[in-house]
């Protein structure tokens, strides 16, 4: 087996150093009823070849939506990655290393960490930012759970425009974390706030598209003494629109994935977590911070580990070990890639992609555009159910959009439409033309 | 072609240490992305490393809401890109560079197949919310892993969803506590034993239960008697490791689950050793109910530095309903996703994360499975096994195994060896560090003194173990002669020397901000 | 010093009328070793005996510290927050923690009072 060093003769001479017969012996603190007797029933061992040939079958009966017109988003966009990007998270030194406890063999992985951390403070306009999370949604309930810690309060205002499914995470976390929530659609949620509630939790652009300015919505959250926490579910509209931090935000969490990431059909994504400093204490996961050897060299280490569980155990600020290292990698990467210049003409070419969208979708009959202001997803009215039409398109070659009753069932008409850098003119073309001849 | 003089040149790579000279340029500092120079260039000076077209012109729909000011990145080309993380990776230690022998972490081989299969654009340019009509290969990929582990396990479910080992050790304890709930019941202690990793407790706080420790005994396994004495109607679950980080089996597995189930609680296995099991015990034996597997320790997925990982949890037949959605299920037309709480799902817990789980650790999964086989497996954990006591038996005359017998997968030794020298288990791992290796787990377990926990995984050579071993020898011998200074300073040919970090909790510098009078990043 | 009572989890109390002050013990100090960060209870809480009052964090542990006796917070050793090193150079002065009103002077009756804790800590010292 290729990946199996030992030969049969290193092994009977091994077993000579140990003193035994045979490797079964070696388990002979398993008692005998409870191991298998014969081999498992599954496939048998197989070459290169045949897993390419099997894998790439399975793969072959999939639509990779870089192969059609493709249109979705809903915390999930298609985003070019440079090439580089992937080459360097390849490099055997990043990607096959341990989370960054041996800090003198792992300052690679630390500086690009810490750069990381600065590279989310500055775009989200925060003060601080941990090394990542398991995804935008998780991060968001870790957010709450924060903001119960910061204000000894256990409820959570969530605004009716947060993400389907992160509003989801969070009222699963709150189940058995033992904190409530309480949903109110989005124009009503300023009224909702009192000084009974931990935070308000908001999207911004917000699950349906729409971009708005939050900090009246900040100011009433401290005059109650709550945070305000803003989820960001594509990060690249911060390349253009007024980030969290300038709005008042407490917490900013984020999904990351539209930089460095592919879709992967939704994972492993990036959890983005950044807040001010005076909360940095309270903050879930790892910190990477700056410091010197020995030698009086700078050098860079995890740090303010008494907050996790592998040193706090049950008193931990979280139970997470393991985050999305080699995500934020790739992410650092490719904004660094990006530069100021590179990240803001990304942002401006994904909002221009959206408008053209936009005015040409509006016209069809019977359509109607729900989101006036948005940054590179809007949603469609309908004069007809979305997902029959999405799937009947998709099999002809379309990937429309997400009919939003995919994730809210109510929401029968309602379609999230996505433009980002990757859609051409023929792309627009194709689907507006085959959205209309659908319509009449 | 007219140059700089050579007064010029010199002048302008004043504060740069010249590159040349036989790898010296690996040793140097490299300075952080916002340090480099030119990096906030301005105007048509500035630097990128991607060309993208010019938008469109077009009346922005952003209501107002447009973004002021500069952000503040530094702008460098792709060249300087590349060589910046370039330089950084040299940097590291990895599983490439040698045996990375750090206990209960499998640190193993990640095969590059996984890494070519995982990017096939069928799987890896899929949005997760493209009609399940899209994706029939995709979902078939999720089904045929879950079939894997199930037979692994010999357990009847498979929720693949959870992100990482802790994420998935939080989906079975949800699980537990909903199953409980069902039963109308509100229990509030989870028992975890003293030798556990830090998220069980973290996990079961986190869940809303008091954690109660267990002791263990002078086996180095569960004080079956101090367990019993602690379980009540209020226990909701033992949450166990097994092998446990001692990397001893866990023998009275069985009564453990008969004592456990006896008073209605569940038992949680925590399957980060499951690579000393695999294709010679399934859990599902050992009366478990529920149980975290790390594709990205048992399964090869890579580390990546601190993730991504994947945490696919196996239930029993009484917890299955609670699974967290989505839930994969073959019906006549094909595989299909249930996305909301209804029909068969009606009792499931929800969601614990967006979408579907790791698709891409999936894949790199499956791979790895498909490369051993079912009936390669018992072989990769026999050589694991066989590994992890050949450097027990090599070893345990210069160093003292912390408990009597053999080992399973891994080996752990305390620091009594060291005795009065002087040199600590930290000072240990930081020699051989110096010796080109990567330290293995330090104080963990929490149940002997100054533990040294070693795991070689089944991919080091024997050539491979001999050196590593050689160089242990030599360390254990060099303490034993009190050459304490040795120990105490280094390493000394990493990148860095031991870096202060009590300074770095006291006063943190968690970001680079820009230089106090500098005018271009603000 | 006879005005200083000790608890079995290393805290030390100082009473001075009706106001006491308390702090971690020298051996505590050496036990968690270099102190990184000390988390202080707001001037005004009340803490209740043997109930948490605080944190003190070093970079491989964290510790509760709980509080010796119950009263209303007067005062906090804000210089900790800046320099928590002065736990490691003074425990028993300038690194104190907080100060109490005191509710009930009859609750520190079954505190150590210095023969004890010595006794107590190099019974500790051989474990």
């Amino acid at each position: 087996m290729r990946y199996l060093p030992l030969t049969e003769e290193d092994r009977r001479a091994m077993l000579g150093v140990i003193g035994v017969k045979s490797v079964d012996d070696l388990f002979g603190d398993v008692p005998a009823a409870l191991r298998l007797k014969a081999p498992l029933d599954l496939p048998k061992g197989m070459g290169e070849i045949e897993i390419e040939r099997e894998l790439a079958a399975l793969a072959a009966k999939n639509m990779a939506a870089d192969s059609v017109p493709s249109f979705l988003g809903a915390g999930a966009y298609r985003h070019h990655v440079p090439a580089a990007v992937d080459y360097l998270v390849q490099r055997g030194e990043f990607l096959t290393s341990y989370t960054p406890y041996q800090p003198e063999i792992a300052q690679g992985t630390l500086q690009a960490l810490f750069e990381f951390q600065t590279q989310v403070a500055l775009i989200t306009d925060m003060e601080v930012a941990n090394a990542s999370m398991y995804d935008g949604a998780t991060a968001a309930a870790e957010a709450v759970m924060m903001a119960n810690r910061v204000t000894r309060r256990a409820k959570a205002l969530l605004a009716g425009d947060l993400h389907p499914q992160y509003r989801a995470v969070i009222e699963t976390y709150g189940r058995f974390n033992g904190f409530a929530t309480t949903l109110a659609p989005l124009d009503a949620v300023g009224a909702a706030i009192d000084n009974t509630i931990s935070c308000v939790v908001v999207q911004n652009p917000g699950f349906f598209g729409d971009v708005r300015d939050y900090a009246a919505l900040a100011e009433a959250c401290h005059k109650a003494g709550a945070l305000l926490v803003v989820a960001v579910a594509e990060i690249v509209s911060l390349g253009l629109i007024k980030p969290p931090g300038a709005m008042g935000a407490d917490i900013v969490v984020a999904e990351g994935q539209s930089l460095g990431n592919a879709l992967e059909y939704g994972g492993p994504y990036l959890g983005l977590f950044a807040t001010r400093e005076k909360f940095m204490r309270q903050m879930p996961g790892r910190l990477t911070g700056q410091t010197v050897d020995a030698d009086g060299r700078r050098g860079f280490v995890l740090t303010l580990s008494a907050r996790e569980q592998h040193i706090r155990r049950e008193k931990a600020t979280s139970n997470i070990c393991t985050n999305s290292g080699l995500c934020a990698l790739a992410f650092s990467i490719h904004l660094a890639l990006l530069g100021e210049v590179g990240f803001t003409r990304l942002a401006e070419l994904n909002h221009a992609k959206a408008v053209q969208l936009a005015e040409r979708l509006e016209k069809l009959p019977g359509v109607s555009l729900m989101t006036p202001s948005f940054f590179n997803e809007f949603t469609l009215r309908l004069p007809c159910p979305a997902a029959p039409l999405i799937d009947a398109l998709a099999s002809r070659g379309i990937l429309a959009g997400v009919p939003v009753s995919r994730l809210l069932p109510e929401r029968v008409n309602d379609l999230l439409v996505t433009a980002t850098e990757l859609t051409t003119d023929a792309d627009i073309t194709a689907l507006a033309a085959a959205l209309r001849e659908a319509l009449t | 072609m007219s140059g700089p003089s050579n007064k010029d040149w010199s002048k302008a790579v004043s504060g740069f240490v010249p590159a040349a000279g036989g790898g010296r340029e690996l040793q140097d500092d490299e300075p952080l992305l916002f340090e480099a120079e030119g990096a906030y260039y301005d105007g048509a000076s500035a630097r990128s490393g991607v060309d993208l077209p010019a938008p469109l012109p077009v009346s922005d729909r952003l209501g107002g809401l447009r973004r002021e000011g500069k952000i503040g990145l530094p702008g460098l080309s792709e060249p300087q890109i590349v060589r910046h993380y370039t330089r950084l990776s040299q940097k590291n230690y990895s599983i490439d560079t040698g045996i990375y022998p750090l206990g209960s972490c499998t640190m193993k081989y990640n095969p590059r197949l996984n890494e070519r299969v995982a990017r096939l654009p069928g799987f890896a340019s899929l949005h997760p919310l493209q009609p399940p009509a899209t994706v029939q290969g995709a979902l078939a990929l999720m089904d045929r892993l879950a079939t894997w582990l199930k037979t692994i396990t010999g357990m009847p479910a498979i929720a693949l969803s959870p992100a990482a080992g802790a994420h998935g050790e939080i989906c079975g304890m949800m699980c537990i506590r909903a199953a409980l709930e069902a039963r109308g019941e509100k229990r509030s202690r989870v028992l975890v034993p003293e030798s556990a990793h830090g998220t069980n407790p973290a996990t079961a706080a986190a869940c809303g239960y008091a954690v109660d420790p267990i002791p263990g005994d002078a086996r180095g396994r569960v004080d079956l008697a101090a367990l019993k004495a602690k379980l009540g109607p209020d226990v909701a679950a033992i949450m166990l490791t097994n092998p446990n980080t001692c990397g001893l089996f866990e023998d009275e597995s069985l009564a453990i689950a008969e004592a456990v189930h006896g008073v209605g609680a569940f038992f949680y296995l925590d399957g980060a050793n499951l690579n000393a099991l695999l294709g010679r015990v399934q859990p599902g034996a050992l009366g478990i109910d529920c149980m975290h597997m790390n594709l990205h320790k048992t399964f090869s997925t890579p580390h990546g530095g601190g993730g991504p990982g994947s945490g696919p949890v196996a239930l029993a037949a009484s917890l299955a309903p609670y699974a967290p959605l989505p839930w994969v299920v073959h019906r006549d037309e094909g595989f299909a996703l249930i996305e909301e709480r209804a029909g068969d799902a009606a009792q499931s817990l929800g969601r614990i994360k967006a979408f579907h789980g790791q698709m891409g650790m999936f894949v790199r999964g499956l791979a790895f499975l498909m490369s051993h086989g079912g009936d390669g497996l018992a072989r990769l954990s026999g050589d694991a096994v066989l590994n992890a006591n050949y450097l027990l038996a090599s070893l345990k005359d210069l160093l003292t195994p912390s408990f009597a017998g053999g080992a399973m997968h891994e080996v752990l030794f305390d620091d009594r060896f060291l005795g009065e020298t002087g040199v600590t288990t930290l000072d240990f791992a930081k020699a051989l560090i110096d010796e080109g290796y990567h330290p293995m787990t330090m104080y963990f377990p929490l149940i002997v003194h100054g533990a040294l926990l070693v795991e070689p995984t089944e991919n080091e050579s024997k050539e491979s173990l001999d050196r590593f071993i050689a160089a242990m020898r030599e360390l254990a011998a060099r303490a034993a002669q009190h050459d304490t200074e040795f120990f105490q300073s280094a390493p000394h040919r990493a990148p860095r020397r031991r870096l202060d970090e009590v300074g770095a909790a006291r006063k943190p510098v968690l970001r680079w901000r820009p230089p106090a009078k500098s005018t271009a990043a603000e | 010093m006879s005005n200083i009572r000790y608890t079995k989890d290393h805290e030390w109390i100082r009473v001075d009328g009706e106001e006491a002050t308390i702090g971690i013990t020298d051996f505590a100090q050496d036990q968690l070793g270099d102190i990184v960060f000390v988390e202080l209870p707001e001037v005004g809480r009340k803490v209740e005996k043997g109930k948490e009052a605080g944190v003190v964090e070093s970079v491989k542990a964290a510790s509760e510290v709980y509080a010796p006796a119950s009263g209303e917070v007067t005062a906090v050793n804000a210089g900790l927050a800046k320099d928590p090193a002065r736990v490691n150079a003074d425990a028993m002065g300038e690194g104190w923690f907080y100060k109490i009103k005191l509710a009930d002077a009859k609750e520190l009756g079954d505190l150590m009072d210095e023969a004890a804790y010595q006794a107590f800590t190099a019974e500790q010292d051989k474990h």
